[in-house]
């Protein structure tokens, strides 16, 4: 504990503070910097980070200011990473937590869409967006790490999507980490606001050049208003050296329907905070997400639906097969506030481990101060059916094949709800590729 | 083809199985009845492999190969099929593409070059008709929301794509009504011939009517107590089990 | 059924029946806590040199400690300085000898059910009974003696045998296990002991009834079981309260350790003072309790009804450290007006082949708050470990919460854990179909909860079970508005 370093977060603060003090953010950030100081790194007596010990990310310095690196260099690196589907996608590219607008590009007008940085919308026609928008998730997350986050906003993104507006074109954030030279601590920062009767799907990838650490900081927080529809993917398939504490928080401010998927196959340390919060009566969302993942690998998805209106449903919906050393965490709330009579929420988390140095803690919680409610969780933690696998060998199906094909079969239902059709194909052919046995099986 | 010398069997330490004998030629139709907890499902599933049976004691010879060092997977290969009792569900998993895994791993155990698509669907035309069952279903997950009676009849779809030497229906016909009894019935019909062996594991004459075996066995308490050709059914029908004991007594007392 | 009905329609209208106070003379020390008083408890009982040196231990580790914050329940600071440590009925009965118990602690327990008197007691079942600090009577003792049972007062066991409770206090639960059972290390006046010889299967019911009768004062007792090789027994606690408008500490410890193929059945029927309908006053039930299943083949199973205490802090805990050990959880829990309860269990799996269950009711009414909170683990060695958990909670009313937090952890990759929880509220059909035929709605609602908890109840020993579901529906009174 006494080991964590932060001292050196203070000076770049101050230096960000002076570089433009006339900034909007600038009385946000103190606040919040702040915020962090009391709160610090949070540890294992933090209920909410008991299975995820993040001090140990917290033992080096980074560089936080984006590197003037090579155009020519980033560019390469960012085609490296594009993501099936990206000829049909705006794309948007974080460098080193910092939104790139020279590297993004859009296939949409402003009439359908609007994309600029944050602090540009603080100052435009956007500006009161912005403040009633900005940062509402720090009334959920109290812990130092989204404070930490708060305490740099300096160029994020803003999306606006408009009323009506059904965007056919999904929009890929791309986080482009360089931690070549330095450990690096990216920070990067979204708000994104889908009006009325909207429609957006938004995915999120990552990627680390180096063989330095790095440590990706996000917040990303999505008002979704009446009528529109949400959908939200998270692909993490990152180098071991990078890892990341995330957040969405998503505000269903109106009767709106949400659906995400956060698949994690490779990296450090992954926390996921996936927050839904229903501020209106007969919201929907559903959450999915796949862990597969092996090595050292650490993941933790950590959600919550926060039922505040009446007559909401969610689903929520995470597996996991773990490997190696790896570790997997789920921690799923439900709450439901004495107002929100009828909700119908449902949870469930199933995992499967393959080795014997492989851990599993998951902790589905259900917190219900309403009467009128349907709330049920289930997690299981276990082996393959050995009965299906019996099935399998009695019609000739050797047992490794057999168990590729219950796994494969095993995360299927998580996949399908990948509706973006070239993703879905690709994290399908990872996920095959992974679970295949190591002579190339029969292709199916 | 099968020979069953002196099996012992047992789970969880307690013996099932205790001295049971059967010898099988090709071509043939052996119905094994009995009550419940006779050792009837032990048996099929010591034939088939199942991990949690403790085979104490015995020999099984198929085909010339002691099937008792082989995985499940080898004895499916080598020609046995199990239609289970409860065929289990595995979401996730395509019929179509379980069938066809199974069908090329046999293939390729036989040296035979996988089969093409084309050729695969062909067969599976085929075969589909033979059993009547819904083409719809194949492209569901295995067994995955089906009826009692579409499971079963899928059970029958395998074992006609598989083409095995010894079949094993364990109590394919429970749960089925007279129809769907009727079409699994003729399906495993139109499988026999002179090469092949069927077990029929029932509680019921109903399916052996259909059946006709050459052969019916009483298994109690694990052993084979009386063999006898389908006449036996009849009796065992019209008397009941208690006829077997009381003269198994009487014999015991002599 | 028709029995069930009528009983349950005797019983709802009433209210906390045990509520009266004893006019007894007691011995009662000042309020406070600290080293003199530590010196004063263990000097009261003529304890060992050793005895009072664990103490000390244990209250210095206190001192260390924090009060925990993270269950899910609210209340004012405790101040522990204005706790009386130590209250006991004057005249103690010389050992053995009932008749000469004070008669008035004689009609309380009467009036409580538990008769002390020879020709009155239960039949088959030894009672040892504790008011507030001290063990005032322990029945059967002589016929339990005649098969080797040990059963008396903790008090009595050290100094009659002091190397077994040496050997094997505190050693499932560390005296620094956490910030209650420090304190019940430190000020731990009486309660029971219980030892059952290898290869003894015990002839009768063994229990305890606590009673708090003091005003002012918090009940630490700390119970010790041991089942030898072999050895089975089964034991049950019942507790009350005085009604009282202020708030009383229960800070217990339960040590139960079975040996090779020994089994303890723990039962709790919990009824302290919950508080009244405004939430003032009643119990505070701290309480620790943890079994080890020691030897292979060995099971601990927990069955408790919480019905009462305005706040329940409790998780009976299984440590499944032999190979094939069994460990069982079986809980309701109901909470009306105030009262919050966060109870759960731990079932922590160490040996190999090793299954648990838990079964879980939560019922809360009224203002209150009930949560579940329950760990299971399967530690790396843990082969083919299987726990089945089952928590169903069941809200009357709108003003109430209940929550389920499990904790799941497994490093095994042979173990097999499965959860479930549902949270529903009572059916209106349900409800609507009993008062069409003419049951009305308290009663309907007492039914339903009956069917809703008995899986749990059938767990509890015959004699006890009709009594605890007299209880349950005694604490549903006032629930359906």
């Amino acid at each position: 504990m006494e080991t964590v370093i932060t001292s050196y977060l203070d000076k770049k603060f101050d230096e960000l503070q002076k570089k433009d003090n006339d900034n909007k953010f600038a009385a946000l950030r103190a606040k919040e910097f702040g915020r962090f100081q009391k709160a610090g790194i949070p540890g294992y007596k933090n209920e909410e980070w008991k299975y995820t010990f993040i001090n140990n990310l917290f033992k080096k310095e980074y560089k936080l200011d984006t590197i003037d690196a090579d155009r020519a260099a980033l560019q390469k690196e960012l085609t490296a990473m594009k993501l099936p589907g990206s000829e049909n996608a705006n794309e948007l590219v974080f460098v080193d937590g910092h939104y790139a607008p020279e590297l993004s590009s859009l296939l949409l007008d402003n009439g359908q869409l609007n994309i600029s940085s944050l602090s540009a919308a603080a100052n435009n026609e956007y500006k009161t967006l912005v403040e009633e928008n900005l940062n509402q998730s720090s009334k959920y997350i109290t812990d130092g790490l989204l404070a930490l986050n708060s305490s740099f906003i300096e160029e994020g993104i803003f999306i606006l999507v408009k009323k009506n507006q059904v965007i056919d074109k999904p929009i890929y954030i791309y986080h482009l980490n360089n931690a070549v030279e330095n450990n690096l601590l990216a920070q990067p920062r979204s708000l994104i606001i889908v009006e009325e009767s909207a429609k957006v799907q938004i995915v999120e990838h990552y990627h680390t050049i180096g063989q330095m650490d790095s440590l990706a900081n996000e917040v990303m927080e999505i008002v979704v208003k009446e009528n529109a529809i949400v959908e939200y993917y998270k692909i993490q398939q990152d180098s071991p050296n990078a890892s990341q504490v995330g957040t969405t928080h998503i505000r269903q401010v109106g009767k709106s329907f949400v659906h995400t998927v956060t698949i994690s196959l490779n990296g450090g340390i992954i926390r996921n905070n996936i927050n839904i919060i229903m501020e209106e009566a007969g919201n929907e969302a559903h959450m999915y997400g796949l862990y597969l993942i092996k090595e050292n690998t650490h993941v933790d998805n950590h959600t919550l639906v926060d039922n505040t209106k009446p007559n909401c449903f969610s689903n929520e919906f995470y597996k996991g097969i773990i490997d190696g050393h790896a570790t997997g965490v789920f921690s799923g709330k439900i709450y439901v506030r004495p107002d929100a009579q009828k909700t119908n929420a449902y949870q469930s988390n199933k995992n499967i481990l393959l080795s014997d140095t492989a851990t599993v803690n998951t902790k589905p919680q259900l917190e219900i101060y309403a009467d009128d409610v349907k709330c049920s969780h289930g997690c299981t933690v276990g082996q393959l059916d050995p009965e299906a696998l019996f099935y399998l060998r009695t019609r000739g199906i050797g047992l490794q094949d057999a168990q590729a094909m219950l796994l494969q079969a095993f995360s299927s239902d998580i996949l399908e709800q990948i509706k973006i059709e070239p993703l879905r194909k690709y994290v399908d052919t990872i996920v095959t590729g992974r679970l295949l046995p190591q002579e190339p099986a029969m292709a199916l | 083809m099968l020979k069953i010398k002196d099996i012992h069997a047992s789970i969880d330490g307690k013996e099932i199985l205790k001295g049971l004998n059967l010898d099988i030629q090709p071509g043939e139709v052996h119905a094994i009845m009995g009550p419940n907890g006779g050792g009837k499902s032990t048996l099929a599933s010591v034939l088939a492999g199942r991990e949690n049976y403790e085979v104490t004691a015995g020999t099984i010879d198929f085909d010339g190969k002691d099937m008792l060092d082989l995985s499940p997977e080898e004895r499916a290969r080598e020609g046995l099929f199990l239609a289970f009792q409860y065929p289990v569900e595995i979401p996730g998993v395509s019929t179509t593409n379980f069938i066809k895994t199974a069908v090329n791993e046999k293939r390729k155990h036989l040296g035979q070059p996988p089969l093409d698509a084309v050729a695969f669907l062909k067969t599976m035309k085929e075969k589909t008709a033979l059993v009547e069952i819904d083409k719809s279903l194949l492209s569901r997950s295995l067994n995955e929301g089906f009826s009692g009676g579409e499971k079963k009849r899928n059970e029958i779809f395998q074992m006609a794509m598989l083409e095995p030497k010894l079949a094993i229906l364990d109590e394919t016909d429970s749960g089925l009504d007279i129809d769907a009894l009727r079409i699994v019935a003729n399906g495993v019909n139109q499988l026999r011939n002179e090469h092949n062996s069927i077990i029929v594991i029932t509680h019921y004459q109903r399916l052996l009517d259909y059946l006709q075996p050459d052969f019916v066995h009483v298994l109690v308490e694990g052993k084979i107590v009386k063999s006898g050709t389908k006449e036996l059914a009849l009796e065992l029908e019209e008397k009941g089990y208690d006829f077997i004991k009381e003269s198994l007594n009487a014999t015991a007392a002599v | 059924m028709a029995e069930e009905l009528k009983m349950l329609e005797e019983t709802v209208s009433k209210e906390y029946e045990y509520g009266f106070v004893t006019n007894i003379e007691t011995d009662v020390i000042n309020k406070g806590i600290n080293e003199d008083v530590i010196h004063l408890i263990s000097s009261k009982k003529n304890e060992p040199e050793w005895m009072l040196e664990w103490r000390l231990k244990a209250y210095y580790q206190w001192l260390k400690m924090e009060e925990p914050t993270w269950p899910n329940v609210t209340y004012p600071k405790i101040n522990y300085q204005d706790i009386i440590y130590y209250a006991a009925p004057k005249k103690k009965p010389k050992l053995g000898s009932l008749d000469e118990v004070d008669p008035e602690l004689l009609k309380t327990f009467d009036k409580l059910g538990i008769s002390l008197s020879e020709q009155k007691r239960l039949s088959g079942v030894a009672v040892d009974v504790v008011m507030d600090s001290v063990s005032v009577a322990t029945s059967f003792k002589e016929q339990l003696a005649e098969v080797g049972i040990i059963f008396c007062s903790i008090s009595e066991a050290i100094q009659k045998h002091p190397d077994l409770v040496r050997k094997h206090i505190g050693s499932v639960v560390p005296m620094n296990d956490n910030y209650f059972s420090a304190l019940n290390s430190a000020v731990f006046t009486d309660g029971s002991f219980c030892y059952i010889p290898k290869g003894v299967r015990c002839p009768m019911e063994l229990s305890t009834y606590f009673r708090i009768n003091q005003e002012n004062s918090g009940q630490f007792e700390r119970t010790l079981i041991i089942a030898e090789e072999g050895a089975y027994v089964s034991y049950l606690e019942g507790c009350t309260a005085p009604k009282r408008d202020a708030n009383q500490l229960h800070a217990a410890v339960v040590e139960l350790k079975a040996m090779a193929k020994a089994e303890i059945k723990y039962s709790t029927v919990q009824n302290w003072y919950p508080g009244d309908e405004n939430g003032k006053g009643g119990i505070y039930n701290f309480v620790t309790k943890r079994g080890i299943c020691m030897g292979d083949f060995s099971k601990i199973s927990w069955t408790q009804v919480e019905t009462g205490a305005a706040i329940t802090w409790k998780y009976p805990s299984v440590i499944l450290k032999g190979d094939n050990t069994i460990g069982e959880f079986y809980s309701v829990a109901l909470t009306n007006n105030y009262q919050q309860a966060d109870t759960g269990t731990k079932m922590i799996h160490l040996g190999k082949n090793t299954k648990s269950r838990i079964v879980s009711k939560g019922i809360s009414a009224g203002k209150s708050q009930n949560s579940y909170r329950g760990l299971v683990r399967a530690a790396k060695g843990a082969l083919n470990a299987r726990n089945y958990s089952q928590c169903d909670s069941l809200l009357l009313g709108d003003k109430c919460g209940a929550h389920t937090f499990p904790y799941i952890e497994s490093k095994n990759k042979t173990a097999i854990i499965e959860h479930e929880a549902t949270t529903s509220k009572i059916g209106e059909d349900q409800l609507f179909y009993c008062q069409q035929r003419g049951i009305d709605a308290e009663t309907a609602v007492a039914l339903i909860v009956t069917g809703f908890a008995k899986e749990v109840m059938n767990q509890l020993p015959m004699e006890f079970a009709v009594e605890a579901q007299k209880l349950l529906a005694v604490s549903l009174e006032g629930s359906v508005g």
